[in-house]
């Protein structure tokens, strides 16, 4: 096996670990997609068009909700915002590739792609076939994605309507945030967007979301920048 | 707008997010107040996405026993809390309401 080959599948091996919570993330949001009344064809290939499992959550709930589309739009973007942090992240080690590596990585850049890839790197330093390892994470992590769309997409239409399925939703949600919140600045960002999303839920578009969710942030900012070196808390 | 140029612009907006330091070489190197305010992103947003799922109930907000979705929700945060296990977590949710909507 070539040095190229050895490393896209210690790509995929690394990346094997993590699909065990992705896969069934991947069939709820099959699923979910059909509840909000989504056609199976267009469910599967938001995976491949979007290929963002939060975002895609969102949109199947707001489609559901009939949220007028540009608003639909703007909310995955922000949603998405982190892929920036990522991409700066792993810019140097990806710098001299030729641009068609370049897209095609940035297509693959999840964060679960992202997760395996930066210790990688981080561990090994630049090397000459790191590429094809974070390769191997992505095109892992996408094939995992595109099975588990299907099978929720199939499960989802011989499941009776009466149950709550809707719910995975926040579920999902909650078990990705709690882990997150591993200080007061995290917790305190979280709190804030809770609280202003329940005052301001009446506002129309979603607009409450994405008020919710700038807040939080800026007070998450504010409270680390006060403790910071020097400061006192 | 139609599902599909959703989709379009939403996939096209992800990419370039995904694409636009790879791009830029890795030259530039974010703000420092910005690189901090990102990792606020997942913990704020997704928190006011739940936070109204679990607490308004048909437009009204809804602290109380009969709150199903509350209780199952709280089921949830308890069990992410103590096993920081997603796949746990999901089931510990769905099974709470599932078991009260059946009592109940």
């Amino acid at each position: 096996m070539s040095n190229r080959q050895k490393s896209f599948w210690a790509g995929v091996r690394a990346e094997l670990p993590l699909l065990i919570g992705v896969a069934p993330f991947g069939m709820i949001y099959g699923v979910l997609a059909l509840n909000a009344g989504l056609e199976p064809v267009p469910a599967q290939m938001m995976s491949s068009i979007v290929f963002a499992g939060s975002a895609q959550f969102i949109t199947a709930q707001l489609l559901r909700e009939a949220v007028p589309g540009l608003v639909i739009v703007l909310t995955i973007a922000v949603v998405n915002l982190r892929h920036v942090l990522y991409s700066a992240s792993v810019a140097p080690y990806v710098r001299s590739l030729p641009m068609r590596w370049k897209l095609l990585l940035s297509y693959l850049l999840t964060d679960e792609a992202y997760a395996v890839t930066i210790l990688h790197y981080e561990q090994e330093g630049a090397h000459p076939v790191g590429h094809w390892f974070f390769l191997g994470t992505g095109v892992a992590l996408w094939t995992c994605w595109q099975l588990c769309t299907a099978a929720g997409i199939l499960l989802g239409a011989t499941l009776p309507e009466s149950w709550p399925l809707d719910f995975a939703l926040p579920v999902t949600f909650i078990a990705l945030v709690i882990p997150a919140l591993k200080d007061r600045p995290a917790l305190a960002a979280a709190v804030t967007a809770g609280i202003v999303a329940l005052l301001a839920y009446r506002l129309p578009y979603k607009l409450g979301l994405m008020l919710a969710g700038l807040l939080g942030i800026l007070i998450g900012t504010w409270l680390e920048g006060r403790k910071s070196p020097g400061g006192p808390l | 707008m139609n599902v599909w140029l959703i989709f379009l612009l939403g996939g096209l907006l992800t990419f370039g997010m995904r694409y636009s330091f790879i791009y830029l070489l890795g030259r530039f190197e974010l703000p420092d107040t910005v690189r901090r305010a990102l990792r606020f992103v997942p913990p704020a947003v997704l928190s006011a996405i739940v936070l109204p799922e679990l607490l308004i109930r048909s437009g009204q907000m809804d602290v109380s026993l009969t709150n199903f979705r509350l209780l199952a929700g709280v089921v949830a945060i308890l069990v992410a809390w103590r096993t920081k296990n997603t796949l746990l977590t999901i089931l510990a949710g769905m099974l709470a309401l599932l078991i009260l909507e059946f009592i109940f």
